[in-house]
């Protein structure tokens, strides 16, 4: 074992963990909640200028009147958690083992908004298909670790963690749990991470999917950064992607300001509750439409109201909306574009869902994962697909990794 | 432009107790972020610095204090467009002064102004003579401050430069001139495209134009090429804010409006040296000029006592719109006679060469020996004497 293996492995011991929030802590949430200070409405009649008041208001009101974490804490708890120490940080994570014999373990990364919270309703229908209308040689061991500075796990307290490292850390994770051959899952920041491990093909990782594809060619991404418009010998397909990644890059505010300043907005965060909740819903326009109108009473797919908050009361009571937020300054200073193209060699498979606010081509997808086994459109989700369409997500997640059983 | 109200109503800041008893509980009720991972300001705000921000804000600092500064000078509220907008006005004791508009910016209000208003409106009180004397009219831009929060859009810079020329008209300026740096820059540059009658020529410390335009100025020598540098890195690594005031300004006006810390935070994130200028102060080194903390702390909290975090992000969202509308033609073209000072703080220093390039008709150009983005705050003497040097060959 190198040396850095051994750092990796300096304690290998896995806890039970579960979660018990004081009581204090809800209180005041409660409190600030109920004191909050509005701005005025917004002076326009969408969402051009961000989440819009009523959006917020709904919430709030939700949040302090109707909600309790304490049902949160129970379905967590319902599941086995652990934290173990991998490369000097805590990590928790979820771990299901499935009813069947020769379930394929899986690895799943959240990204942000998200958290664990995200990947609770799969969980189910991945470990115990034949009860979700799947059959036995479907199954699969399930791991949904927090990433580092999210949820449970612990904050780092020197920069370094990146999707490489944490990848890393996941390889760590799987062996220490005695996989020895395994899949790698994630969308948003879990994309990066299950690239990552990709790139890195650990003993052990067959194969990756992901739910939004890394695949922007180079020279495509240079005429973004100029704000160019789209090359006239691209695909309809292609010319979506390009409008959609370049409206991306302009309209990512949030993303500008976790990548370069997250302290500077981890004060709001970490001070407001109202502020953090605005902050979380605004992460891509269809996403924020799905939940104004979810506060508002319509259905989001399988997420409800109490989901939302689960996952934003998660951020709140383990005030890691800061720690979460310093990812993007962590992949900022590597330098490295998000949308560049993913460069996986292992088998990788890919499902673009109808929602995602990049609907990767395929032709640009075949480049960016180099032994593509699977791409598939799916008929309905977005950026949260696990999260709101599970059955779905699940589906995808079977029919991907098929053929590596 | 309607207008249906012309009165002019004097106006003085009394802010009740309780709003202040409420921002010193939020205060002290403030639950911190871990400490950043790095030794300087390379993720933003430093945890040290906001703390004792923080400390200074619930035990030293007194809003009355900065209240009775504001009534000590006379101050208006009158309608324009629609709005009712807030001002200062401070006649000179002196004939033949010459009126100046000056427009403050973002993160910044009338309170980046006060210091100056000694100097320029009695400048043999303050090293100058009786013909470098002005009178001063110090608007608060629309959403900032006292002045009303626009409930439409619309509100960019040539709406409000075009409210500045209706308010000279309306106190009975014919022949005036104006001034302004960060927003306060765009509106003046707007003033100067549109000429309106009476304006006679207008003194810049920020080149704004030059922001979004670098690759289109000429990069032969070294100050050139330091300053696009500059310009280059702030896009690169200090845009954030401005990225999401343009585009999200209500969403990241929910914590502005409900943090006191929230707020002083992102107000204190705006340029390196500002930053560094104002943390220091906080630290306990040596004060930039006038940059205490006391003037600091009065800037913060007129924004949380007024409500304005949001509104005044607004801004950048009308200004990046009004961008939007003009891309691919010229900028409008400023053929009034210009005045520009470079403080060498500033987010870049903008060489003659760029300046004449935006402005045909230069009539004055110096670089500071000291200053920053807040030239007029930190160092109001220095500032007062570019303005009287600047307008110098218009009286």
């Amino acid at each position: 074992m190198s040396t850095d293996a051994a750092a990796m492995n300096a304690d290998p011991a896995v806890r039970p963990f579960r979660v018990d929030i004081a009581e204090e802590a809800i209180v005041d949430l409660g409190r600030r909640i109920a004191a909050w200070r509005p701005p005025e409405r917004e002076p326009v009649d969408d969402q051009s200028q961000g989440v819009q008041l009523a959006a917020v208001q709904d919430l709030a009101n939700y949040w302090a009147s109707g909600y309790d974490w304490r049902g949160c804490e129970a379905k967590l708890n319902a599941l086995p958690q652990f934290i173990t120490s991998i490369d000097g940080l805590d990590v928790h994570f979820i771990h299901v083992r499935s009813p069947e014999r020769n379930a394929l373990p899986l690895i799943v990364s959240h990204g942000w908004p998200g958290s664990v919270i995200e990947q609770l309703k799969i969980i189910g229908p991945l470990t115990n298909p034949t009860g979700h209308g799947g059959s036995a040689p479907d199954a699969f061991d399930v791991v949904i670790p927090s990433l580092p500075g999210y949820g449970f796990s612990g904050k780092p307290a020197a920069p370094g963690w990146d999707p490489a490292r944490i990848a890393r850390a996941w390889a760590v994770l799987m062996d220490r749990l005695g996989y020895t051959r395994y899949v790698a899952q994630g969308g948003d920041w879990g994309t990066a991470i299950t690239a990552a491990m990709g790139r890195q093909a650990p003993a052990g990782l067959a194969g990756i999917h992901v739910n939004f594809a890394q695949m922007v060619p180079p020279a495509i991404l240079g005429h973004i950064r100029n704000g160019d418009p789209a090359p006239a010998d691209l695909s309809d397909a292609e010319k979506r992607a390009y409008g959609q990644v370049a409206f991306a890059t302009y309209h990512r505010g949030y993303g500008v300001i976790q990548g370069t300043r997250p302290q500077t907005i981890g004060y709001s965060l970490a001070d407001t509750p109202v502020g953090l909740a605005a902050w979380l819903m605004d992460h891509d326009p269809g996403t924020y439409e799905h939940l104004a109108a979810l506060f508002a009473g319509q259905p989001y797919g399988a997420i409800t109201r109490d989901d939302w908050l689960d996952n934003t009361s998660l951020y709140w009571l383990t005030n890691t909306a800061t720690s979460a937020a310093r990812l993007y300054w962590q992949q900022a200073v590597t330098g490295h574009n998000f949308y560049a193209p993913a460069d996986v060699s292992l088998p990788a498979a890919v499902t673009v869902f109808p929602e995602e606010y990049v609907h990767a081509p395929r032709s640009w997808t075949e480049q960016a994962y180099h032994n593509l086994t699977y791409f598939h459109e799916a008929g309905k989700g977005g950026h949260f697909a696990a999260w709101e369409q599970p059955q779905l997500f699940s589906e995808e997640l079977r029919a991907a990794f098929r053929t590596l059983r | 432009m309607t207008t249906t109200d012309l009165t002019i109503r004097p106006f003085e800041v009394h802010v009740p107790d309780e709003d202040l008893a409420d921002l010193r509980r939020r205060v002290a009720a403030v639950r911190w972020p871990s400490k950043e991972l790095v030794a300087d300001r390379s993720q933003g705000v430093q945890l040290a610095a906001i703390q004792e921000l923080a400390r200074c804000w619930t035990t030293d600092h007194d809003w009355r204090r900065c209240e009775a500064r504001l009534n000590a000078v006379p101050q208006f509220k009158t309608e324009i467009d629609g709005e009712d907008i807030h001002f200062i006005h401070v006649k000179s004791p002196h004939e033949n002064a010459l009126p100046l508009i000056i427009t403050h910016g973002w993160p910044g209000s009338v309170i980046e102004l006060l210091e100056v208003v000694g100097p320029l409106t009695d400048p043999t009180a303050h090293g100058g003579s009786a013909g470098d004397a002005f009178d001063l009219v110090l608007p608060s831009l629309p959403g900032y401050g006292f002045s009303a929060e626009p409930g439409e859009v619309g509100w960019d810079p040539g709406r409000i430069a075009r409210a500045w020329a209706e308010l000279m008209h309306r106190l009975g300026y014919t022949r005036y001139v104006a001034q302004g740096g960060d927003q306060g820059a765009a509106v003046t540059d707007a003033m100067g495209a549109q000429a309106p009658e009476g304006l006679a020529g207008i003194h810049l410390n920020f080149l704004r134009n030059a922001l979004g335009n670098v690759g289109g100025l000429p990069a032969d020598s070294e100050e050139e090429r330091t300053a696009a540098a500059a310009i280059n890195a702030f896009r690169t690594g200090g845009f954030g804010y401005f990225l999401e005031q343009a585009t999200r300004p209500q969403t990241i006006g929910y914590a502005l409006l409900d943090s006191p810390v929230a707020l002083a935070a992102w107000m204190l994130d705006h340029d390196t040296d500002s930053y560094y200028k104002i943390s220091r102060a906080f630290l306990g080194g040596p004060t930039a000029g006038n940059l205490t903390r006391d003037h600091i702390l009065d800037n913060i909290t007129l924004y949380w006592l007024t409500g304005t975090g949001a509104s005044a992000a607004r801004s950048y969202w009308e200004g990046g719109r009004a961008a939007a509308r003009a891309a691919g033609q010229a900028p409008a073209e400023v053929t009034l006679p210009v005045a520009f000072t470079t403080f060498p703080g500033e987010i870049f220093r903008a060489p003659r060469s760029w300046v004449e390039k935006f402005y045909p008709h230069v009539i004055y150009f110096n670089e500071a020996g000291r200053g920053g983005h807040f030239a007029a705050w930190e160092e109001p003497q220095l500032f007062s004497e570019e303005i009287r040097a600047g307008f110098r060959p218009l009286r």
